[in-house]
């Protein structure tokens, strides 16, 4: 499976996500510019974290305008699985392909820690193999995570299924703790905590990879029942 | 040339002395041009030149057999296997920091990340050694927490935003740095052995490119600033800080390294302290070439600036060049995709000469040698320092050793820094195998199966009773620090970070911690490839303690790293290097002496290196055998604090001890050369230690929940891990909040 890593000026995580489907995940990873128009027939895409542009206007405000956000729009609205970490959940909520906003976390500060999550949903390409309520320990790096809806978006997103995972300890002050949702159709994933950085042993967890293993799944149904 | 008269007035306010003055027209053979009075006074200034320190910094060991780049580049180089080099270096940003502490600190990092990725390596990691005055600091407090909290938010603003992870450090607390708190900021990076690039221009002809940010009028006079003391004035000079932007560096990093890449690329520095002036002639001396510029090219922020705004602008994120002849396009090109400035700006010349010109006219014209590499040395005169005196000035007070151990766990050297570095982003890269909170941080390198273990040491505790002990007591804990996780130190850089040199006192703790650095870095085998050397750290006369801090990397294989806390109840502990010694005198530098008596005394630990180092051989070999459930050195408050420090996950200890040692000594003292290791295989670690001929001290066992201390039949301590943690952990917020 090839999965596109979009790199904006200011990505810093686009290495780490490269890495983590090249070799903890054992698929292909490429990376895209983000000047380029078209995405080349990736089977997903994933928009890492960092600080895009610099970030000094408000998180992703100026990424949207990216010639490919143009490329991501279609290959979504093309049911083309979509996911954003950290970064590119604030680029994914700017650019309008997820509701809500982020905001400062609650101490105004930037916080980088290991915490656990619950999955919220079986049901989307990104979720598809994990356990029901499964907890997954994965690390948040961010200032700006405190997700932020009005009352009948929030409504409707747990009304629809669309809250992926929740903080057990909600590190940033997010609405109904949620820390990563769904669109409507299923196929764009936006989550402020990093899969990526939990991929291998080595860095203390593995857990991540049921994200990006369930991403493969939902492409390849047929390969993995073999 | 530039009409300003060069009164006497003009020449002292450029920080030259007279004789300097007329070592300048000597060299010219003619009167210096304003411009050129200004070029020759940051080249010359303490913070460029090390004229007070560079006859003694002599003395440090800078080979080794890994070596591949020693003092006097960017940042020094070693080969760590596989076709792959790290590039590592410190540098202090303290005089910025005070100012202003945000921007101060971030440009420091900024500053230090350019002098690894200008010698063609990825920063792979950033640690920080930070002082600052007590936070209840009864007059000071408040601002002591001001700089804080903008030092921090700082670093983590300039380094979370570049994509490098800060995995480690120190943040110490002494009345000495409230008028002058240290931030000293090490960064590290990886390359392949054939990639590295110098900091030299050559090729007759070939052009001199100038990449990255516009020139502003910001941080002109930084480097002069950086070489004085502070006075009331001093805030008038936050104009000399610099603005640091992380993004623009980001690509500016991503931009020089795919540019590198090209071949087309002969030598590059980056421009920090005294900027376009520093990178030019410190090329072309290095290359033994001349340098010609134009200014009307050089890109700026602002209009009308002075050919002496432009030489000494302290603009972040500026990088020189220089290409190939025809090349050019090749180099631009790159540049270009990362939407950078690149424009050529001058050539390099054949008369060894640093030729400036603006609108045609020549404004400069100082030979590159000279101006680089010739500045004034001076021996200045130093006095011994002071014998402290052996006891303290009343009795010890009779504390509960568990109130004792409670109050130095609070205190703000010993207490938990995960409030600081939670703000930092310090897995980025995904390569953090130890980070923050752990004896020595570890960073993988995926590219070789090697990890790189990386510590920051300094005790101005120690420095201040004696400037040698201490110096050389700070190598011995750092080269500790890397064995307690199995790591073999390999190479070392140091930040000197003292007061006025032209007071004999002061010249005397500086070249007594550099001959002690010295020899413990020879003995240690730890060669100093590069580093800082930050004097001046006065306020109103009031001078710091001498803070040598030392960096130590070493290697080890990737895997899983040892951890401190005790992992399971039941197991052996075991003291490995024994109980130590102490008595009165050598308890007077202890974080108890400071915390609890509130007087320091006497003389440091005494080190025995001979021993330390057999400790730390069998220490890797226990690692390496896969015995060390779980590991921590004894360093501040000693062995009691040590094993709380191992409690703070809930599995506590039991500890019994024959000792004729007094209680405080015990449990507090900071002999060094000890390791608390809990074990399933007592016996094996008791052979290993054996064998090296070190004493591995059966010391108790590990059990739920509890902390207790023993001496014969008298409990010493004994309290809840959790009662223990809750102080530990909250402590530095409630200071902060206060």
């Amino acid at each position: 499976m090839k999965f596109g890593v979009i790199v904006f000026p200011g990505s810093n995580c686009d290495h780490d996500a490269w890495f983590a489907v090249n070799h903890n995940l054992g698929h292909q990873a490429e990376f895209i510019w983000h000047d380029s128009p078209t995405l080349g027939g990736m089977d997903a895409v994933i928009l890492p974290g960092g600080f895009a542009y610099g970030d000094y206007l408000r998180c992703g405000a100026i990424a949207k305008f990216s010639p490919v956000m143009a490329a991501v729009r279609r290959f979504a609205a093309e049911g083309g699985p979509v996911l954003g970490i950290c970064n590119g959940f604030q680029v994914l909520v700017e650019a309008g392909l997820l509701p809500g906003a982020l905001m400062r976390n609650r101490n105004l500060k930037f916080i980088c820690r290991e915490l656990r999550l619950r999955t919220e949903t079986l049901d989307s390409p990104f979720t598809a193999a994990a356990q029901p309520h499964q907890i997954l320990r994965m690390p948040i790096a961010h200032g700006e995570g405190c997700y932020v809806a009005d009352e009948r978006t929030l409504d409707q997103l747990e009304a629809q299924d669309r809250v992926a995972f929740r903080y057990l300890d909600n590190p940033n002050g997010s609405m109904r703790d949620i820390a990563g949702i769904l669109n409507e159709r299923r196929n764009v994933l936006g989550l402020m905590p990093h899969p990526e950085r939990a991929s291998e042993p080595l860095m203390g967890s593995s857990d991540g990879l049921v994200i990006f293993r369930s991403m493969v799944m939902a492409a390849q149904p047929a390969a993995l029942q073999q | 040339m530039s009409t300003l008269a060069i009164t006497p007035d003009v020449v002292a306010q450029h920080q030259l002395t007279e004789p300097e003055y007329r070592k300048i027209v000597a060299i010219l053979g003619r009167e210096p041009s304003y411009t050129e009075l200004g070029v020759f006074s940051v080249m010359w200034s303490e913070h460029c030149s090390y004229k007070s320190s560079r006859l003694h910094l002599k003395k440090l060991p800078t080979r080794g057999k890994l070596v591949v780049c020693g003092p006097g580049e960017n940042a020094g180089i070693i080969d760590v296997g596989g076709g792959y080099v790290i590039a590592f270096k410190i540098e202090s940003h303290n005089h910025p920091s005070f100012i202003e502490p945000f921007q101060g600190a971030a440009t420091g990092v900024g500053g230090i990340l350019r002098d690894i990725f200008t010698m063609g390596a990825r920063p792979i990691a950033v640690l920080d050694s930070l002082r600052f005055g007590p936070l209840d600091d009864p007059h000071n407090g408040p601002r002591n927490r001001r700089i804080l909290q903008g030092v921090v938010a700082g670093i983590a603003h300039y380094g979370n935003c570049f994509g490098v992870p800060t995995v480690g450090g120190e943040c110490v607390f002494e009345s000495c740095y409230n008028g002058n708190p240290l931030v000293n900021v090490f960064a590290l990076g990886v390359a392949r052995k054939q990639d590295i690039f110098y900091a030299r221009a050559a090729g007759l002809g070939n052009p001199v490119i100038y990449v990255g940010a516009k020139t502003g009028r910001d941080g002109i006079h930084g480097a002069s600033m950086a070489s004085a003391e502070f006075t009331e004035e001093s805030k008038q000079k936050r104009p000399n800080v610099q603005v640091g932007d992380p993004f623009l560096e980001k690509l500016l990093l991503e931009a020089c390294l795919e540019a590198m890449q090209t071949g087309a690329i002969v030598g590059i520095q980056d421009m920090g302290a005294a900027g376009l002036t520093c990178s030019t002639c410190e090329m072309g001396s290095r290359g033994g070439t001349g340098i010609e510029i134009e200014l009307d090219l050089v890109p700026q922020r602002e209009t009308g600036m002075t050919p002496y705004e432009i030489m000494l602008s302290e603009s972040q994120e500026r990088m020189l060049l220089v290409a190939e002849k025809g090349r050019e396009d090749e180099v631009f090109r790159v540049f270009r995709k990362w939407g950078l400035d690149a424009v050529t700006i001058g050539r390099v010349t054949g008369d060894g000469l640093l030729r400036v010109k603006q609108h045609g006219r020549t404004v400069a014209e100082i030979p590159n040698r000279e101006l680089a590499d010739e500045a004034p040395l001076y021996d200045r005169p130093f006095t011994a320092p002071p014998a402290r005196p052996l006891a303290p000035s009343c009795a010890r007070p009779a504390i509960d050793p568990a109130r004792a151990l409670e109050k130095l766990l609070a205190s703000g050297d010993l207490c938990d820094k995960r409030y600081i570095w939670e703000q930092y982003d310090y897995q980025v890269r995904t390569n953090t195998i130890a980070g923050p909170g752990a004896d020595a941080a570890i960073v993988r390198i995926k590219e070789n199966g090697v990890s790189v273990a990386m510590s920051l040491d300094g005790n101005s505790r120690y420095c201040y009773l004696s400037p040698r002990d201490g110096a050389m007591l700070a190598v011995a804990e750092c080269c500790r620090n890397l064995a307690t996780l199995g790591a073999q130190p390999i190479a070392a850089t140091n930040c000197l970070n003292f007061g006025n040199p032209e007071r004999p006192e002061i010249m005397g703790q500086l070249v007594e911690a550099i001959e002690g650095m010295s020899e413990a870095c020879r003995f240690f085998d730890t060669p100093i490839t590069g580093g800082n050397v930050s004097l001046y750290n006065e306020t109103l006369g009031e001078g710091i303690w001498p803070t040598p801090v030392i960096g130590i990397v070493g290697l080890l294989k990737t895997a899983a790293p040892v951890t401190r806390d005790f992992k399971v109840p039941g197991r052996p502990i075991i003291l490995l290097g024994g109980i130590g010694e102490c008595d009165e005198a050598q308890f007077g530098g202890t974080q108890y002496a400071k915390v609890i008596c509130n007087e320091l005394w006497g003389l440091p630990p005494v080190l025995d290196m001979d021993y330390e180092k057999r400790v730390h051989d069998a220490m890797r070999e226990i690692v390496a055998a896969g015995l060390a459930e779980s590991a921590h050195d004894l360093s501040d408050g000693g062995l009691a604090v040590a094993a709380a420090e191992c409690s703070m996950a809930g599995i506590g200890a039991a500890f019994l001890f024959q000792s004729d040692l007094p209680p405080d000594f015990l449990l507090f003292h900071e002999g060094p050369s000890r390791i608390l290791i809990s074990t399933s295989d007592p016996e094996a670690v008791a052979a290993i230690a054996a064998r090296q001929g070190v004493r591995a001290a059966r010391a108790g066992i590990t059990i739920n929940g509890v902390l207790a201390f023993a001496n014969r039949d008298q409990t010493l301590i004994s309290v809840t891990t959790g009662s223990l943690k809750s102080i530990w952990e909250k402590s530095l917020e409630n200071q902060l909040r206060a």
